[in-house]
């Protein structure tokens, strides 16, 4: 009974989004506002039924109800709960129905959020965002019914893959999620600008918050990935440029760029065309993001069960929503003016190298990704590109852009000049050549010197940046007046400084992983030791252990510096019986210097057992680095000029983050 | 002047349209498709270096007079590992021998991903170069190439074996060879 609710929910959440699309592009052409008012009735009811289809589906995965085919082919009675309620979006049909869920939730957020906006605007922008999303809830109900039954219902379910029932992994597609789809709002904005042919800094204002939003909910959930990636899947690998990690990077990377656009525009009315552009790539990525995913049209051909049909589908849909925004944007975008100017020694000219680096990085993984799809449809060969090309194409850019973040925030809007920032830029080349200089002498590595390098030259700039609006070292610089000042800096300031230093320590963890990392495999019996960067790892014990849903050879590791205890690790092989399934569960002792990680393969008591220990510097540094971007975009949401609720309309309407 | 404006504002859209095309020429090259052409041909002569012992070569004779499974398989391919839980128990069954093509991969990551999920070979090709692989017509992986005892190429299998294919398709293939050659 209750998947038949969930049927019909979606059902109606699919009439309502096409009403919705239509009465508000309607209402706002004829200026009605009761076409409006419905439209936005429709927004909420949409999301309230999305919302009660995901509950139910939930539902049905934590109460193991196997009647329903998704949950007899993705659960198991003796699965942990936690990973009861995370399976129902383990899967394509329930990922799906997230998806769906965000899209309407964002749409209904537009409603409340939305009421100091221009009503023809607002109405056209929930009205696209209806029209996406009534989409993919069709996509849902015809390609990917989750709520399908099955008959006769088996007595348990097939289970989930071992690999994802992780703590990190469970967790990281909602993240991802509210990333990819938090773009529609930019997107769903842009259209809605387009038809009106009027962009203006308040545009760029309102849309600026949803971006920051879905961007620090990317940086999050692409982390999460990593982690998960870095002790589930690899040993060591903590990113392997694989065509699912580069198609959630490039909205990323997009995103990113929208974030520093929509800064000019909302300051000083520029780039407001390139922002519309902007909006509508880093949300059409996501699209191109689901679309490979689920189509399976790149990943692998063999990956898993996969259906033409329902690629096809997403493929129509991409076509539409972005082939649609983009028609709007080559005919209406000359109707909208061109900001004010700006010299070439100024801070627009900072961020709009930061733009075009970030667009020729995100240009390079999608060439890098899809590569070998165009070779297949010119030549009909099959190729691969790996990392090298990558690490080779994208790190140049990325030092580069690194290279001007240090510099463009310093610079004022406008016009200014680079001859001013003199003494400051001389510390800087200091800091960072002396750190590049002792790194590249004791570490005796060039690469290291230059990535550590870069990361210091960063962080002096944001320093300064940060010094500056504080005014410390100026007049009256006691520690009270300081902390005045610091209470009185708007939320974007901190959540500048957070998110460019947190590049910086990111940077120094994929430096240190990259160019320090050791390992050492041997085959070892009870009471033998291996070692790797000074550490001694004895094999202590090995004995037969259980799990709830599986079995377990668990090895005691004791791990020494000379004669110092280090840590004792568990390291685990896993047998899940219902699956079928070996993991290897590695052991991990981590400190902010470096992760000592060892695991077991096979083996007996009689030959030993293959161990492999990894030293690895500085590597959560590279997720301690996301965190702190992450953290400069919520500090930055709380900036009180971002109000967006009618009540603090009233709060100056000054230009936000001009300082 | 407004011409120039017009086809600056139309680049978006028209490399737009290129890659959606592509797109849809990538989602209809299914490669399951298309019959192999070595099909009922002899196995091509190939000598290669043996993946856990360097010195020692896997060649065409390593697979005569019984029948095998030669099982395309790198530590790069994350659908390897979903048929590798079916072609552990297969190797106990002893119904066929099951050699491995190692495929553009190295021996250190190779060697670590067996360890990790078990190694159900006989012997194993390493064939980095894609030199066996490219005589075959391999265009992913996983495939598997089933033997007969005459060096005949009797079937090839695109994707993973799962248990169900293996009992309905592998298993029964292998069945008839062995009554053939009875």
């Amino acid at each position: 009974m209750l998947a038949e609710i969930g049927q019909i929910a979606l059902i109606m959440a699919l009439l309502l989004g096409l009403l919705q699309a239509w009465s508000g592009l309607r209402g706002a052409h004829i200026r009605q506002p009761q076409l409006i008012a419905f439209a936005e009735r429709a927004a909420i009811a949409q999301a309230l039924l999305c919302v009660l289809a995901f509950a139910l589906l939930a539902l049905m995965f934590m109460t193991s109800d196997f009647s329903v085919k998704l949950v007899a082919s993705h659960s198991h009675t003796t699965k942990p709960l936690i990973y009861k309620f995370s399976g129902t979006w383990g899967n394509h049909e329930g990922s799906m129905l997230l998806w769906v869920m965000i899209m309407a939730v964002f749409g209904a957020a537009i409603v409340w959020f939305g009421q100091t906006l221009p009503a023809g605007l607002r109405a056209r922008a929930i009205a696209v965002q209806g029209l996406v999303g009534a989409g993919f809830t069709a996509f849902l109900i015809f390609t990917s019914n989750p709520f399908a039954r099955l008959s006769p219902a088996p007595l348990d379910g097939a289970g989930l893959n071992p690999l994802l029932q992780d703590p990190g992994l469970a967790f990281h597609p909602p993240f991802l999620y509210l990333g990819y789809v938090g773009f529609s709002v930019a997107f769903s904005f842009a259209v809605a600008a387009l038809i009106e042919g009027r962009v203006d800094a308040m545009w760029a204002r309102w849309v600026r918050p949803w971006v920051l939003l879905a961007w620090s909910f990317l940086t999050i959930g692409i982390a999460l990935g990593s982690v998960w990636a870095y002790y589930e899947l690899g040993w060591g690998g903590w990113w392997f440029w694989d065509p699912v990690e580069n198609v959630s990077f490039m909205p990323w990377l997009a995103g990113t760029a929208l974030l520093h656009s929509t800064l000019v525009a909302q300051s000083r009315g520029s780039f407001m065309r390139w922002t519309l552009l902007l909006s509508i790539l880093t949300f059409s990525l996501s699209l191109v993001g689901t679309f490979i995913v689920r189509s399976g049209v790149l990943t692998s051909v063999h990956a898993f069960a996969v259906d033409p049909g329902r690629g096809m589908f997403i493929l129509v849909l991409l076509g539409l929503a972005t082939g649609g925004a983009l028609l709007l944007y080559a005919l209406r975008s000359g109707q909208i003016e061109h900001g004010a100017g700006f010299e070439m020694e100024s801070r627009e000219t900072g961020l709009a190298l930061n733009n075009i680096l970030l667009i020729c990085a995100t240009a390079t993984v999608f060439l890098g990704t899809f590569y070998p799809l165009i070779i297949d449809a010119l030549t009909g060969a099959k190729i691969t590109v790996g990392p090298p090309y990558f690490n080779m194409v994208f790190a140049p850019i990325m030092a580069l852009l690194i290279v001007f973040m240090a510099i463009g925030p310093l610079l004022k809007w406008r016009r200014d000049q680079l001859s001013r920032l003199g003494p400051k830029l001389l510390v800087m080349i200091g800091v960072a050549g002396a750190v590049a200089g002792l790194v590249g002498l004791f570490g005796k590595h060039v690469f290291g010197g230059l990535g550590l390098g870069l990361a210091a030259w960063l962080i002096a700039g944001a320093s300064f940046n940060y010094a500056g609006k504080l005014r410390l070292g100026g007049s009256a610089s006691t520690v009270a007046n300081l902390w005045q000042r610091f209470r009185q800096l708007p939320g974007v300031a901190h959540g500048f400084a957070l998110a460019h230093i947190g590049l910086a320590v990111t940077v120094i963890g994929i430096t240190g992983m990259s160019v320090w990392a050791q390992e050492s495999v041997d085959r070892l019996r009870i009471g033998e030791q291996i070692s790797v960067a000074g550490y001694d790892f004895r094999l202590d014990e090995v004995r037969a252990t259980r799990g709830a849903n599986y079995q377990a050879e668990s090895a005691r590791m004791i791990v020494r510096r000379g004669t110092r205890l280090v840590a004792v690790l568990n390291a685990e092989r896993r047998f899940y019986p219902v699956e079928r399934n070996i993991t290897t569960e590695g052991a991990m002792d981590v400190s902010a210097a470096r992760v000592l990680y060892a695991a077991i393969g096979e083996g007996n008591a009689a030959e030993g057992w293959i161990v492999r220990v990894y030293y690895h510097p500085l590597v959560i540094w590279i997720w301690l680095g996301a965190l702190f971007m992450a953290a400069g975009g919520f500090v930055s949401l709380a900036d009180r000029r971002f109000a967006l609720r009618p009540k603090s309309a009233a709060a100056p309407a000054t230009g936000i983050a001009a300082e | 002047m407004k011409m120039s404006t017009l086809l600056v504002r139309t680049v978006p859209i028209v490399i737009f349209i290129i890659i959606v095309v592509f797109l849809a020429i990538g989602l209809q090259r299914d490669p399951r498709i298309i019959p192999t052409e070595m099909i009922d041909r002899q196995l091509p002569d190939f000598a290669l270096s043996e993946l856990h012992v360097e010195e020692a070569t896997v060649s065409k004779w390593d697979m005569m007079g019984q029948t095998t499974l030669l099982n395309v398989f790198g530590s790069w391919c994350a659908a390897c590992i979903t048929e590798h839980a079916t072609l552990m128990e297969v190797s106990k069954l002893g119904a066929v021998q099951i050699i491995g093509l190692n495929w553009r991969d190295t021996r250190p990551d190779a060697l670590a991903w067996l360890e990790r999920f078990g190694d159900p070979y006989t012997k194993i090709a390493f064939d980095d170069e894609s030199e066996l692989a490219i005589e075959l017509g391999v265009t992913g992986a996983p495939e598997t190439f089933i033997i007969g005892p005459d060096g005949r190429i009797r079937y090839k299998q695109f994707g993973p074996i799962t248990d169900e294919v293996w009992v309905t398709t592998i298993a029964p293939i292998v069945q008839a060879i062995a009554e053939e050659t009875e």
